[in-house]
């Protein structure tokens, strides 16, 4: 481990968090535009031209608004919640890569690869980060003190419980296919070529994926666990300022997550032609996210019973159907 | 709280995001399934009912207007007509004509309000502002009528208020045909959407026994398949000259109700779209002196006309002894007005039968053993108005 080594990853990681806490902001600017042209109306348009600034004066407020903690929560516990649901949002962008090999417009003495840190596992340790989120929700819905966080919770609990299972299932046809657990790995065997991309060989696995990622990060139509028309914020009815912005984050850090993993496995990640490595995997994570927006405008929203029988009656016998058929495929 | 309690109870507004104002409604939860719910009202008292008692008749149709204050115009039409049977008054064909042609669209911008609340309420957020960019038409129409938006006063005992506007014709045949244009969207949006018909078929669901027994009225009863519509039952201001269906539903759920509300709609916009064809020519206002206000070119310029006109501002008219109930078919049900006169210029009693209030009534039913995601989508499906419910 030589020097280079901590100061370049060092480097990467204050890139990525900036990068990443600046997509976050954004995201909602996009989200509410998006909407809004949806929808017949303009959106944010007062702050900075276009509204760019938006997501800054709505930082701003929020950081500059009182922090209430109600009487009756377990502050500890309550405290803690933003923060266990936002650090594994964050944690899932280690292993993505984000480009080819580059070396920062030369600033950096010899190229480095386009990710924080390739494990060798790097699709496990997205399962195994993304189901730690949930315990943010669910300790935020239980120390609030109060029924409608307590519904939200359990609701968020349930339903990542059983999305976790198709979402995990959906992957491994991809790990079957390629034969590898490594995410650097998982995008230079789709390069070269659109066919490459495993959407073509798995596109049963991909539509699992997308609706368990679409319940996984507590989205609309499966926005349950925070229905404003049923339980009034649900988890985060208690939560203000920052505490608040935290879950705000969070959400879309997630939801900004698993479109990464989803690019990477099934959209060949960065790989793509003429443009350098990194705009090929922003833009695709764009439309991603667009599609996120898209079914926000135009889905009712499910019910809990249906979301749960949905899961385990549909989603995970489909993805265990997806897995025999490509281990078939793959023997044949 | 005793330690054998398995329940949880949870107090759903009357400040939550979707009890449409300020209904409140006390639940008891078992898990996410409701034990009990008991609708508790009141919070939009304003005691208009009595505010009426102390009124001059005529001055007593700004306080209808707030009552449904979605559905303005049927509200005026139903306590009009209901002065106008204890008076006796004729009105003129021509005024007959407007009034349905006004209710009808009522009636839509109503269902319009109801669709874009229920579809937010089940979380298809963009329905809102479809549906309400729809209704800014009629609006307009209001606008263009009484000057008012949503509190219209428009429709006076033994009249209008004012003539019709000129292009009333034009922005009425836009209306019908440019919300006849949109249904389409709301019906790809919203009618063969798999997660809508999940969410509304099955739920809420009442039997036609006891939407009878219930006094319900209006799509709330129709949704059951009991054939009860005022306007074919007891045909006022000239409805037996209109051809229009009324549709039935079968099994009394969420999504039956939504059909018919929907068919409603077009329905609706049939019958404006007839009484704008046939629409008489004549005078907007029954020429009844000392009882209805005489037009106000004549005030200007007639010396009996202004006489009349000002003793009917200041003193009223008398109403002879007696009472009447009138009923009209409102957005919500059967909207009825019952009054009794008492020789005075003030009336005894005003009782108004609120098809809100009753509809509400039915919501333990409606909602007990179901989820608590439910609640909110049989609240939206019985379309309440607290204006009306608590008066």
């Amino acid at each position: 481990m030589s020097l280079e080594f901590f100061i370049v990853t060092f480097v990467k990681i204050a890139l990525l968090i900036f990068v990443l806490l600046t997509a976050c902001a954004y995201s909602t600017y996009m989200e509410r535009k998006i909407l809004a042209y949806l929808q017949n109306r303009v959106g944010p348009s007062y702050a900075g031209p276009f509204g760019l600034l938006q997501p800054l004066a709505d930082g701003l407020k929020l950081i500059f608004k009182e922090d209430i903690v109600p009487d009756r929560v377990e502050r500890i516990t309550f405290a803690l919640a933003p923060v266990v649901s936002f650090i594994p949002a964050m944690l899932i962008f280690a292993v993505i890569p984000f480009s080819s090999e580059f070396d920062l417009f030369g600033l950096l003495p010899s190229p480095t690869e386009g990710v924080i840190s390739d494990l060798s596992v790097g699709v496990l340790f997205i399962f195994a980060v993304t189901s730690l989120g949930v315990y943010g929700l669910v300790l935020a819905g239980w120390s609030s003190g109060s029924k409608y966080s307590l519904l939200g919770g359990i609701r968020s609990s349930a339903q990542m419980i059983s999305y976790e299972v198709g979402y995990a299932l959906s992957i491994v046809g991809v790990v079957l296919v390629a034969n590898t657990l490594s995410l650097t790995e998982i995008v230079s065997l789709q390069s070269g070529s659109l066919f490459n991309w495993y959407i073509f060989k798995q596109p049963l696995g991909f539509m699992i994926y997308i609706v368990c990622a679409i319940a996984e990060t507590n989205r609309a139509p499966f926005d349950l666990a925070e229905a404003e028309s049923e339980l009034v914020a649900g988890y985060h009815t208690e939560y203000s300022s920052m505490r608040f912005s935290m879950f705000f984050i969070s959400e879309y850090a997630n939801m900004l997550a698993v479109s990464a993993v989803a690019v990477t496995l099934f959209f060949g990640g960065w790989a793509g032609p003429f443009l350098p490595p990194i705009f090929w995997f922003l833009i695709k994570i764009l439309a991603f996210m667009f599609v996120y927006i898209w079914l926000r405008a135009t889905f009712p929203r499910f019910r809990y019973d249906q979301l749960m029988d949905f899961g385990w009656k549909v989603l995970f016998p489909l993805a265990l159907f997806n897995i025999m058929l490509t281990a078939a495929l793959e023997i044949l | 709280m005793s330690a054998e309690k398995k329940t949880i109870t949870l107090n759903m507004g009357p400040q939550h995001p979707s009890t449409h104002g300020v209904l409140r409604v006390k639940l008891e939860l078992d898990g996410e399934r409701v034990v009990t719910a008991e609708p508790i009202i009141g919070y939009l008292h304003t005691g208009i009912e009595k505010t009426m008692e102390s009124m001059l008749y005529y001055k007593a149709i700004p306080a209808t207007d707030r009552m449904d204050y979605l559905a303005p115009m049927s509200n005026n039409l139903g306590y009009c007509l209901a002065v106008e049977k204890l008076m006796d008054i004729e009105v003129p064909e021509k005024v007959k004509w407007a009034r349905v042609c006004l209710v009808e669209l009522t009636r839509v911008a109503s269902h319009l309000v109801w669709l874009g609340t229920h579809s937010m309420d089940l979380g298809a957020m963009s329905m809102l502002i479809y549906a309400f960019r729809e209704r800014e038409l009629i609006i307009d129409l209001y606008e263009a009528c009484g000057g008012q938006r949503m509190m219209t006063s428009y429709i006076r005992i033994g009249g209008l208020a004012s003539d019709l506007p000129a292009d009333f014709e034009k922005k009425v045949r836009n209306i019908i045909k440019t919300i006849r244009e949109k249904m389409k969207d709301y019906d790809k949006l919203l009618t063969e959407n798999p997660i809508f018909i999940m969410r509304t078929k099955g739920v809420a669901v009442i039997s036609a026994e006891d939407a009878i027994n219930y006094c319900l009225s209006g799509p709330m009863l129709r949704g059951c398949g009991v054939d009860y519509d005022v306007r074919k039952a007891n045909p006022y201001s000239g409805y037996e000259n209109f051809d229009f269906d009324v549709p039935l539903g079968k099994n009394g759920d969420a999504y039956d109700r939504y059909l018919i509300r929907m068919e409603e709609m077009r329905q609706s916009l049939k019958i404006a779209e007839q009484a704008i064809d046939g629409m008489p020519e004549g005078p907007y206002r029954a020429h009844v002196p000392g009882v209805v206000l005489p037009p106000k070119e004549d005030v200007l310029y007639k010396m009996e006309s202004m006489i009349f006109h000002f003793k009917i501002i200041t003193d009223g008219f008398k109403a002879p002894v007696g009472s009447v109930y009138q009923a009209i078919e409102s957005p919500r049900g059967e909207l009825g007005f019952y009054i009794t006169g008492d020789g005075t210029n003030i009336p005894r009693r005003v009782r108004v039968r609120p098809p809100s209030f009753v509809n509400l009534g039915a919501l333990p039913i409606l909602t007990e053993g179901y989820l608590l995601a439910d609640v909110v989508c049989a609240i939206g499906s019985i379309d309440i108005v607290l204006g009306e419910v608590d008066r």
